[in-house]
């Protein structure tokens, strides 16, 4: 994939519209370029589907995991550990930040803004996806993208096209979603960073679209079929 | 039919009921149902709805009682401890004969359990759960599509019989992703002169309430609604059968222990065992005539499930305990693998299980 990775890169937006996901994959991306990688699991919204899932393939990768000690676990609780501080201390290591659902899940960024602003490495990423119901048109996804830069005081830098349907996606609905993803574009001044598709979708939307800009995506988790 | 969407469980049921014409949902939030409210928070002011967080569950059923009362559409979910606590209301509702439609999203229990998914209020949801003669309709989803067709079927029963409907999920029903097409039903189809909307002085007031003052009257209205459950027994049973017809080995298994058991049937199947799946969709009214048409010629039955053994005395029960039925579950917040289905499937098999 052509894309020039910042220090930090966060991953926000709407609720279930794939952040733990492309963050994992992007992580994995910035390891086999040769860097070296943290990622920080700040979602405190949903106790259910967390980067902390993946921990071992994480390890084996060489990847740090930074994850509240009770991920995973019956405590339902809305903490983050002071071990979040590494990611903008610890300069040496790129960093992935994946930040909890909507406006709720941002504002457990408050606390890292001063640092990253100082900084001033980092790309705040909006992914979208058109067939998850409250952003199913531009104009929707507009109303998330703001409530999200006013409950952390950021702003986004770029979008991710991470639209799709599960197991049932075709390589149509992806490029159909393209021109939703560049009217978001359009309304909102940001520039399309990549699309991301799963794996095996891969070559025939690189073929179809002509789009260079493509993050292959390895589902991280699954529980039944 | 609509674009197929990508939902959450919950987001789907959230979705269902709008579209199906409820526009007042009360709640509080817990894990793993909060995305209903969280999603109910957003879409029921741009339909000029009622989103309400309640001050407790226990305040939460009894606006849904309020409500219905005038015939309107209204909805509460919760999860198990959550569901506990609106059980009075629910009782409530049945002696009042109001329909509501009532939705457990279940974690494991008792008492504050932990929040991952779980079955263990097949009890608490199939027998009443609260105090007095009564039955709720309890429909259990096995997929994010039924999250959103179960739960305006279930609105449409609670609507025709006066009832109750509860849909009975777990909370990887209500987390998972898949993608869902849901329809927009309509919300009067059914005639409800019973409701407080308001006499304009053109006829008797209607009265909702459940305290009798006279025990004879109590019983009659108590034999009545009895007599009403009968109908709905009748009518209302629904269950899925896959590969049952030939089979020697009978799975029984409902909402997502379901899933997990196609997959072992498959397992089994592919190598040479006789085994089916009968899931019950309707857990009241319980499947009993086809579970006892499957003893007929099923030699043993196995009862997944993801608690300590609740659905396998119904399923006794249905077939007289004319045939040895096994329990295979987990419990606490854990799921069953479709392999150790399998081995208890390959263990029955040879006669060799517990």
């Amino acid at each position: 994939m052509n894309y020039q990775p910042k220090r930090i890169t966060l991953f926000a937006g709407h609720y279930g519209s794939g952040k733990t996901n492309i963050a994992l994959n992007f992580a994995f991306w910035l390891k086999n370029l040769g860097k070296e990688v943290m990622i920080a699991d700040l979602d405190i919204v949903n106790p259910y589907f967390r980067t902390a899932d993946s921990a071992d393939s994480l390890k084996e990768a060489g990847i740090r995991l930074i994850s509240s000690a009770y991920a995973g676990t019956n405590v339902d609780f809305p903490a983050l550990p002071g071990e979040m501080y590494a990611i903008t201390e610890d300069k040496s290591s790129f960093a992935v930040m994946d930040i909890g659902g909507d406006d709720r899940g941002a504002y457990a960024l408050g606390r890292y803004v001063d640092a990253l602003n100082t900084e001033n490495n980092y790309e705040m990423i909006f992914v979208i996806n058109r067939f998850r119901p409250l952003t199913e048109n531009a104009s929707l996804t507009m109303e998330v993208l703001r409530e999200i830069e006013d409950a952390c005081g950021m702003k986004f830098t770029g979008i991710v096209n991470n639209s799709n349907l599960g197991d049932l996606t075709t390589a149509e609905d992806i490029l159909n979603s393209l021109s939703y993803a560049d009217e978001v574009a359009s309304l909102s001044g940001l520039p399309i960073l990549f699309t991301s598709v799963r794996e095996d979708l891969f070559s025939e939307i690189a073929e179809k679209s002509g789009e260079e800009k493509l993050l292959p995506l390895k589902l991280q988790r699954k529980i039944v079929d | 039919m609509g674009e197929k969407v990508l939902m959450k469980g919950n987001e789907a049921i959230a979705e269902a009921a709008i579209k199906a014409g409820c526009h007042h949902y009360f709640g509080y939030p817990i894990t793993p149902q909060t995305e209903i409210a969280a999603y109910m928070s957003k879409r029921m002011p741009k339909i000029g709805g009622t989103f309400l967080q309640a001050e407790s569950e226990v305040a939460a059923i009894n606006m849904v009682i309020g409500v219905s009362s005038t015939g309107k559409r209204v909805m509460t979910s919760s999860s198990s401890p959550g569901v506990s606590l609106k059980s009075e209301g629910i009782s409530y509702l049945a002696g009042c004969d109001l329909p509501a439609l009532v939705v457990n999203v279940q974690r494991g229990g008792p008492g504050l359990g932990g929040i991952q998914p779980s079955q263990s209020d097949y009890f608490q949801a199939t027998k009443g759960g609260s105090h007095g003669d009564y039955h709720n309709i309890v429909l259990a989803p096995a997929s994010v599509q039924e999250m959103a067709t179960l739960t305006q079927k279930g609105f449409e029963l609670a609507d025709k019989y006066r009832m109750v409907s509860m849909i009975l999920a777990d909370g990887t029903l209500g987390q998972m992703m898949e993608p869902v097409e849901i329809e927009e039903v309509s919300d009067n189809q059914i005639e409800k002169p019973w409701a407080l909307t308001g006499t304009g002085m053109k006829r008797e007031h209607n009265i909702v309430n459940s305290l009798y003052l006279k025990p004879d009257l109590l019983e009659k209205k108590n034999i009545e609604r009895f007599e009403k459950y009968k109908l709905v027994e009748e009518n209302e049973v629904m269950y899925e059968e896959y590969m049952l017809d030939d089979a020697d080995i009978c799975v029984v298994a409902f909402g997502i222990s379901s899933r997990v058991a196609r997959n072992a049937v498959n397992m089994a199947r592919a190598q040479g065992i006789k085994v089916g799946l009968l899931r019950p969709i309707t857990l009241w009214p319980f499947p009993k005539k086809p579970l006892f048409e499957a003893s007929k010629h099923c030699k043993a039955f196995i009862s997944v499930e993801m608690n300590m053994g609740q659905m396998i005395q119904d399923i006794e029960l249905a077939i007289r305990c004319s045939r040895p039925v096994y329990l295979c579950n987990r419990t606490g917040g854990m799921i069953p693998s479709p392999d150790e289905v399998l081995q208890k499937i390959v263990e029955v098999n040879n006669g060799g299980a517990k």
